[in-house]
């Protein structure tokens, strides 16, 4: 359809596919032919050659020997690399602390670090050359466990405090008091596209490499140095990803790494896509804690001072350790004021795998912690846990401040759980609960109403920042790229809604093309919930610019007010003469004007003293709350989820149905590290659980089976954020947090609800038959 | 007889017909797809039949000559295993002007996709569900796709699509309605008698036609890995990458795949499927219906087989608990001799079967449960679905004038083999079917079992839960809620 000038213009009042109205993913109807293009899916050059990494098998130990002569004559292997064949820095620790080689040269300090690759005509032959290398080691005895580490306790990086108010003081006067342990176990991204990378070298030494990464500057950065050339002779682009939930923030370094070298060496393309075994084995995965907690707090359940060690297993190298470990402290307070507190990180160095980004980025386990507190003090004093909660939300006039001194200036926290605790009707379904407990003797049933604050940034604060770039074609079609990239999430969607909405043409017209560093440079990853918020605002600076220019040149030519100028629903009405927008744009073209703009955004008003520990970290929060309820069988300690009521703040959502998939999405992502996605290492420090036959994700049957869903309608931003909508990716997945309470609840009903029983998570079956068993053990006693 | 030998593979690729003259005996059909046909919207997600991004579909003439389409994992399954079927892929189910079928319209209006990584197996999974049921409960949903994750949606709009499925419209484009009886008429003119023996050493492989034929095959090459469902065999190649050829597959075998009912019992061909045989079994005794609905997906089961599951010999062993419970017999063939002995005996220690070179398991007898039997059979596991177990056991107890007079009960992963709880049984037989009685058997299961740790569960927490099993059988039978019912709630 293509309205003729002063014709038909009212049939369309508004645009197809504009900001805040639901709208399908953009590859929506690829994914379900099979035809989007993921890496592995990707014509390859004649000629491309694939890379296996040859992995250690020892934990800890010096490399004593490397025979990789029957790796070579292997048949189809065209060559190996190991250090030596590195042309610039054998380094890709992300923060620069150089703790991270591509390949290990003296040493290995992991069970599964890199140490070599076979390069080989067919990914088969790579795989099958790598098991032909002989490696000696001289074992030492490995650091596996955080509980290993009490004699030497090594830090990646420098430890966190926040400290606010004198919480020893505090404690000691507290009318009650009480203290314990929570071990809070990592996970697994499982992405279900493995990591990759395809390099293609290119003429004056350059290189032009698919990553699937979520940080695509980074691998250029990475790559560049890794091959000893400035960061302008290789260039980095990814279309989509199949998953990365954090998994390709820093991890997709290596592949890209030892493409790109392979790439140069050889000639020829190279692509290196692991085995899900090596992938798991090899790559980092959220951080796992043991956390300490010393509460002090009044007859009513509020918390008069509390003191918190975070504990966290980091592996061999920092990565993102540093960011990871200070934002669980930054979420320890989830959504309660403290009047005294103090929280310490300890970011611990241990023999496994390097630990890295993972949506939540170390928040989801500053939250449990926090909630087992709560749920410690409402034990305690025969509480509902609820309204031990509601005593301690922070406030919006006083009782607001931080740990790390940013005021709450947005809390909702109140209307959230408020309207969640009517909708799901927690005070009756708990009596019943409750009365249902008394009755039946093998299954036990658990309620909880678990609130979610979570603040809204990066924090380093020179992260947020963004790049777009917006070309408008002479047919008024829209060409938009900027520097966030796609895993799923639908950034491109929304970021394309929101260019739809500036220029006021349907969302068909706008074209989505594939990150690169070619277009958009220095670009952050696409991480901490900020996708949207960065690019969304820069891709609408440049789609302003532009409009800017085409009503500049309107009110010019036409000799009409500027403000005269109207861009609604495919036309552009220049006082009083409607045109379609590709009429306006051709006309502007003649006229030689740039139709062609690039947008950046900072984030505006956050600022951070990491070594004061004061600041405004985060532009705003989001919110949240679940209300779980679960089943237990405590012969088996087996268990389902009955029902989970959620109602989740994303500002003025910009596409809802998208808005909703994160949500429900996160939630039950969340319930998997919660309940039965179990990370277990061997002695010797070798991962056990490396593949989905060992490694449990929620299956559809595990779903809550009555599952509600809500955003809150009612919410705005109350900070200028893109067109006043809320970040999304991370907040739910703390609303898991609701599963484990009740799972809690539903194992201290075993002993009367007299004790709050110890829960670690992930709250598999055993841990909740053997967390039954010592409350019967406690009773006896 | 004399049987006619072929010597090249032959088989439907969605609307094609592929014939490979030469074929590496391990070549799995994920990689014949994505690299030799460049047929890439099948994914590989995980190489060892777990996450279920591989998932395709495969139509075969069943034993009544009834043309079924199945999901199966593309990538542990071997292109040599095809001969004679048809291989659907994501590929074929849009229609030719583009128009897309029901399911995937379905999963685009209800936003079942986000990183679109699984969607193409999941859209495959569906698809072979809407062509059973196109009006699925959600316990039926949740069945179908229990071989298949996903990690962004939290499967919650997936299930709505697959609601939403038959409202969409007919399929009138739906390919697999439109090609039935050409495809049927193809898949029947191959149905021959021939043997298929291909290539040399160890990339040889044999594709007996019957019994005898495999029975000679096997004594002639007894070196040789027998294929069935390669839902284990093909974690040797993917994973292990362990040389295995040459390779006798048994999964086109007439007759070798047999379910009957025989006088006193259910007789099972050792490449029945799990699909195949729980069908029966079920109906034989309804507490595996259950049981067996947590064994893999559909994928799994419908590729996996009896006769491999119990010939693997591993310790945790899906089928051999319930069936050395129920007190079924193994019948073993070599070069046509048979013998036959108590399932359990064929188990003799970790790794070691009693079997010998050129042998195979050939079927398994069940008898059927008397009156005075009552039957039940639990798995523990991580994960209710799909999942491994940690520890399985399966009850029968004989109940004369409520007193046990016999007890056959037998568990998986607590021992180097599936095993009896002869200590417990004794301790049971003889005494008052009562709570007492339970308490004061359970020690025994110390005396039965000495269980390891590892990452499934800890040794403490296996001993404890087999005791516990004992006393839910107990209980239920007494018709105390002991266990818990995903749907018994909403669906009841």
């Amino acid at each position: 359809m293509k309205p003729i000038r002063g014709e038909a213009f009212e049939a369309d009042a508004t645009i197809r596919g504009g900001a805040h109205v639901s709208q399908r993913h953009d590859s929506a109807h690829k994914h379900v032919t099979g035809e989007a293009v993921y890496i592995d899916d990707m014509v390859e050059p004649i000629g491309t050659l694939h890379g296996c990494l040859g992995l250690s098998t020892v934990a800890n130990g010096a490399i004593l020997s490397v025979d990789l002569d029957a790796v070579r004559a292997a048949p189809g292997v065209v060559g190996v690399l190991t250090a030596v064949d590195i042309p610039g820095e054998n380094d890709i620790s992300p923060t620069g602390r150089h703790d991270e080689p591509v390949f290990a040269e003296t040493e290995v300090l992991f069970h599964g670090q890199p140490i070599f690759a076979v390069i080989a005509e067919t990914r088969d032959a790579a795989r099958r050359a790598c098991l032909k290398a002989a490696i000696t080691y001289e074992e030492r005895p490995p650091v596996i466990d955080i509980l290993d580490t009490a004699d030497d306790p090594r830090l990646v990086t420098p430890p966190l405090t926040l400290a606010r108010g004198d919480a020893a003081a505090a404690l000691e006067n507290a009318p009650h008091r009480l203290d314990g342990t929570m071990r809070i176990g990592g996970q697994d991204h499982f992405y279900l596209e493995g990591q990759i990378a395809m390099a293609i070298p290119g003429e004056d030494g350059d290189v032009q490499v698919f990553s699937s990464t979520q940080h695509p500057s980074e691998v250029q950065h990475m790559v560049a140095h890794v091959l000893g050339v400035p960061s302008n002779a290789v260039t980095v682009e990814v279309r989509r990803m199949g998953g990365g939930f954090g998994g390709k923030e820093t991890q997709g370094n290596i592949f890209a790494a030892v493409a790109a070298v392979a790439a140069k060496r050889f000639g020829r393309a190279v692509k290196v896509r692991p085995d899900r075994d090596d992938d798991m084995v090899a790559t980092g995965k959220r951080h796992d804690f043991l956390v300490d907690y010393d509460v002090g707090f009044d007859a009513d359940g509020r918390i008069q001072g509390v003191d918190y060690t975070y504990a966290a297993r980091c592996g061999y190298s920092s990565d993102l350790s540093g960011p990871v470990t200070d934002r669980a402290l930054f979420h320890c307070d989830n959504a309660y004021y403290y009047p005294a507190v103090k929280a310490v990180s300890a970011p611990l160095f241990t023999n496994t795998v390097s630990n890295t980004a993972f949506r939540g980025f170390g928040g989801p386990q500053g939250v449990v912690a926090c909630e087992r507190v709560i749920e410690e003090i409402a034990y305690a004093l025969g509480k509902d846990p609820l309204e031990v909660r509601r005593a301690n939300f922070y406030g919006t006039d006083d009782r607001n401040v931080t740990p790390y001194y940013q005021t709450v200036e947005d809390n909702v926290i109140h209307r959230v759980v408020d309207e969640l605790e009517a909708s799901s009707d927690y005070q009756a379904r708990r009596a019943e609960i409750l009365a249902f407990n008394r009755e039946s003797r093998i299954i036990k049933r658990g309620i909880a109403l678990t609130p979610v604050k979570f603040g809204i940034s990066f924090t380093a604060t020179h992260f947020n920042q963004a790049g777009a770039l917006v070309h408008v074609y002479t047919d008024g079609s829209v060409h938009l790229n900027h520097g966030g990239t796609e895993m799923g999430q639908g950034l491109f969607t929304k970021v394309a809604q929101i260019v739809a909405e500036e220029f006021q043409i349907d969302l068909d017209r706008v074209k989505i093309t594939a990150t690169t560093t070619g277009k958009v440079p220095n670009t952050s990853a696409t991480a901490a919930s900020s996708g949207t918020d960065l690019n969304g605002m820069a891709a609408q600076v440049a789609a302003r610019t532009i409009k800017d220019r085409l009503i500049a040149f309107a009110a010019d030519f036409y000799d009409v007010p500027a403000a005269s100028i109207v861009f609604s629903a495919n036309r552009v009405d220049v006082g009083g003469h409607p045109m379609t927008f590709a009429e306006l744009v051709k006309e502007a073209y003649v006229a030689r004007v740039q139709l062609s703009a690039a947008g950046f955004y900072k984030t505006p008003k956050i600022h951070w003293d990491r070594d004061k520990g004061t600041g405004r970290p985060f532009y705003y929060y989001a919110y949240g709350a679940a209300c779980s309820e679960v089943s237990i069988d405590t012969l088996t300690g087996e268990y389902q989820v009955e029902r989970t009521d959620i109602l989740h703040d994303v500002g003025k959502s910009l596409n809802p149905a998208l808005d909703l998939g994160q949500v429900e999405g996160g939630f039950i992502q969340g319930m998997g590290w919660l309940t039965t996605e179990e990370l277990w290492w061997d002695g010797k420090g070798r991962l056990r659980t490396h593949a989905p036959s060992t490694y449990k994700i929620p299956l559809a049957s595990d779903r809550p089976l009555i599952f509600n869903t809500r955003l809150a309608e009612w919410s705005e931003n109350a900070e200028r954020a893109v067109r006043r909508s809320k970040a999304v990716g991370e907040p739910p997945f703390m609303l898991a947090v609701s599963v484990l309470e009740a799972l809690s609840m539903a194992v201290a009903s075993t002993a009367d609800y007299r004790i709050c029983p110890r829960l670690d998570a992930p709250a598999t079956p055993e841990r909740v038959l053997m967390a039954i068993e010592r409350l019967k053990a406690a009773g006896a006693a | 007889m004399t049987l006619s030998t072929r010597t090249h593979i032959r088989f439907r690729l969605n609307d094609r017909t592929v014939t490979l003259n030469t074929l590496r005996p391990t070549e799995t059909l994920l990689d014949f797809l994505r690299l030799e046909r460049r047929l890439t919207g099948t994914k590989e997600g995980c190489a060892e039949g777990d996450c279920g991004a591989c998932t395709v579909l495969v139509g075969r003439l069943n034993r009544d000559g009834v043309l079924v389409y199945e999901t199966v994992t593309s990538c542990i399954r071997f292109v040599a295993s095809l001969d004679g079927c048809h291989v659907v892929t994501i590929e074929h189910l849009k229609g030719k002007d583009g128009t897309l079928h029901p399911v995937q319209q379905a999963m685009v209006d209800h936003h079942g996709s986000q990183c679109g990584f699984c969607t193409p197996g999941i859209v495959m999974a569906l698809y072979a569900l809407w062509m059973r049921d196109a009006q699925p409960s959600r316990s039926t949903i949740e069945k179908a796709l229990q071989g298949n994750l996903c990690r962004c949606t939290g499967y919650e709009p997936i299930v709505r699509a697959a609601e939403a499925m038959a409202e969409i419209s007919q399929a009138t484009s739906d390919p697999l309605q439109a090609e039935r009886d050409d495809v049927r008429c193809q898949l029947a003119e191959w149905q021959t008698a021939e043997t298929v023996d291909m290539g040399e050493g160890a990339d040889r492989l044999i594709l007996p036609a019957n019994i005898d034929d495999l029975a000679q095959s096997f004594a002639a090459n007894p070196k040789a890995t027998i294929v069935a469902g390669s839902t284990d065999v093909g974690l040797w190649v993917t994973k292990q990458m362990r040389p295995i050829g040459p390779l006798i597959f048994v999964k086109q075998v007439e007759g070798l795949d047999a379910i009957e009912e025989t006088v006193d019992g259910i007789r099972i061909g050792t490449t029945a499927s799990y699909t195949d045989a729980s069908a029966i079994l079920s109906e034989t005794y309804p507490a595996m219906r259950a049981y067996f609905d947590r064994i893999g997906g559909d994928q799994v089961r419908n590729m996996g087989t009896i006769g491999g599951n119990v010939a693997n010999g591993s310790p945790i062993g899906d089928t051999p608990p319930p069936l050395i419970a129920l007190g079924a017999t193994v019948t073993l063939n070599q070069a046509g001799t048979r013998r036959t002995m108590p399932l359990e005996a064929f188990f003799i220690d970790y790794g070691k079967q009693d079997r010998q070179p050129g042998e195979f398991v050939e079927r398994i007898d069940v008898p059927k449960l008397r009156n005075n039997e009552i039957f039940a059979v639990y798995k523990i596991s991580k994960r209710r679905d799909e999942d491994i177990s940690a520890l399985a056991g399966a009850f029968k107890l004989t109940i004369e004038a409520d007193r046990i007079t016999d007890a056959r009960i037998a568990f998986g992963g607590i021992a180097a083999t599936p095993k009896r709880a002869r200590h417990v049984e004794a301790a049971l037989i003889g005494r008052d079917w009562s709570i007492e009685t339970i308490d004061a058997a359970l020690p025994a299961f110390e005396s039965d079992y000495q269980p390891l740790s590892d990452w499934r569960a800890s040794s403490d927490y296996r001993m404890l839960t087999a005791k516990n099993l004992l006393r839910r059988f107990f209980l239920e039978q007494q018709g105390e809620t002991a266990s818990l019912k995903r749907f018994a709630a909403v669906e009841a």
